[in-house]
């Protein structure tokens, strides 16, 4: 029996088609059980592919395309065959289709376990997917508990002897192209109505960025806003517009910061 | 109506294989006139015989329109399947022998979209630079090997090099390949 090493040392020999055999078997029984292995052979046939491509080019005959054509004709996709059998035929096939059937139900359960298999595999990589998915889902939401959680403490920094201003600061990586947006000190809002946030861009029109709603402290927080592709932000404002959001300003500027 | 040419994806290849499960001959002429050349290109080049290449375009599509769902879709892109699957059908014809791998059996991972020709004369173009900046005698091996079907054991008497030093080469052939394109 040879060692995991030494069955994925054969796998490009195998993607070749070229084990043949014992080696072959063995190598198959191994690839059905191994994750890995099917993976790597997977990547194999996909540098085989590549490889392949290389000789793409001529143009087969026209009648290549005509005679593809006939022969598909000449398969309909489910339809039986209608022709009668010949009486003498039938006891052929009496002892013929009980044997056809119970192969057929082999080949199914043969074609079931490969295809069972091939799904586990998917299963595996969309458990990776959701894991690495509900991860990011994790920090995001223990970053907006934070922000959003009745016992949490804002401090905010102003001049002595003066009435609270309301205030607003946007977070933005143009690589990560995300944003995070935290405001303090909002007035409370009519009803049916909502802050929205634009993004002020060098060149164009104001472009929507989210519509919030302050807590009953005047604080709201936006986390994994997502930035426009191709944008570079001048500036950021905030209005008052419907709760369903608006397309362009309609309201005056409350808040408005400059990027630096 | 019949997908134009020009918004070819793989979106749309996902698209005519559904069709062609269902039964759509449409289908399966714009599947061929998008990847017929893919087909008959590396048949020609493994068998070096354009009427029997032609057979192998043949049992390729034929092979598709009767079992559609043998493309995994999800994992690779419809054109390098078909370029392994007419070469593995290729080198049975050369060795006169059954084939040993089913359509069903043969996934294949490959991250690129393939569908667009002209995103595959960028790759073809890719993989011809990397097989002429590869060492001369990987090259030689991975072609032997691959376009010629000659079995390592075959190679190695041809070459005068080990066993195992063709096995190797073989692999740091596609590997350098795999490399070019993670780059």
């Amino acid at each position: 029996m040879r060692t995991h090493e030494q069955l994925a040392d054969d796998l490009a020999l195998y993607a070749l088609d070229e084990l043949t055999g014992s080696e072959r078997s063995e190598l198959e029984q191994h690839i059905e059980t191994c994750a890995a292995c099917r993976r790597e052979l997977q990547m194999l046939r996909g540098d085989l592919g590549l490889l392949a491509l290389v000789s793409s080019g001529p143009q087969p005959p026209a009648r290549s395309k005509e005679r593809l054509m006939r022969a598909i004709a000449a398969e309909p996709r489910g339809v039986a065959s209608a022709e009668s059998t010949p009486a003498r035929e039938r006891s052929l096939w009496a002892v013929l289709v009980p044997s056809l059937a119970a192969l057929g139900l082999l080949l199914i359960t043969v074609a079931l376990l490969r295809s069972n298999s091939r799904m586990k595999d998917q299963i595996a990589d969309l458990g990776n997917r959701n894991r690495e998915q509900s991860g990011e889902l994790g920090r995001l939401d223990e970053e907006l508990k934070l922000l959003s959680s009745a016992d949490a403490i804002h401090v905010s920094l102003k001049p002595q002897n003066t009435a609270p201003q309301a205030g607003g600061t946007a977070i933005f990586s143009p690589s990560q192209k995300r944003m995070i947006f935290l405001a303090s000190n909002l007035a409370p809002l009519p009803t049916g109505k909502a802050y929205e946030l634009w993004i002020i861009p060098a060149a164009g029109a104001p472009i929507p960025a989210g519509v919030f709603k302050p807590d009953e402290h005047g604080n709201a927080a936006m986390v994994g806003q997502k930035m426009p592709e191709g944008v570079e932000a001048k500036a950021f404002a905030i209005t008052i517009e419907n709760e369903t959001g608006s397309d362009k300003p309609t309201s005056p500027i409350l808040l408005t910061g400059t990027v630096s | 109506m019949e997908t134009s040419e020009k918004s070819s994806t793989k979106a749309d290849d996902m698209r005519l294989v559904a069709r062609i499960r269902a039964g759509d001959q449409h289908a399966m002429a714009e599947l061929y006139n998008r990847y017929a050349k893919v087909v008959y290109g590396v048949a020609l080049r493994v068998l070096q015989n354009a009427e029997a290449a032609e057979d192998v375009l043949q049992d390729v599509f034929l092979q598709l329109w009767r079992n559609p769902d043998a493309f995994d879709a999800s994992r690779g892109s419809m054109a390098a399947w078909l370029a392994v699957i007419s070469r593995h059908r290729s080198i049975d014809r050369l060795r006169q022998r059954r084939p040993e791998t089913d359509i069903e059996e043969c996934i294949i991972a490959c991250g690129r979209d393939l569908s667009e020709e002209t995103e595959r004369n960028l790759v073809i173009e890719k993989v011809r630079q990397a097989l002429a900046e590869m060492n001369p005698d990987h090259r030689t091996v991975l072609e032997l090997a691959f376009f010629q079907g000659l079995t390592h054991t075959d190679i190695a008497q041809k070459t005068g090099e080990p066993l195992g030093t063709v096995k190797t080469r073989i692999r740091s052939g596609l590997q350098k390949l795999r490399e070019k394109f993670a780059a």
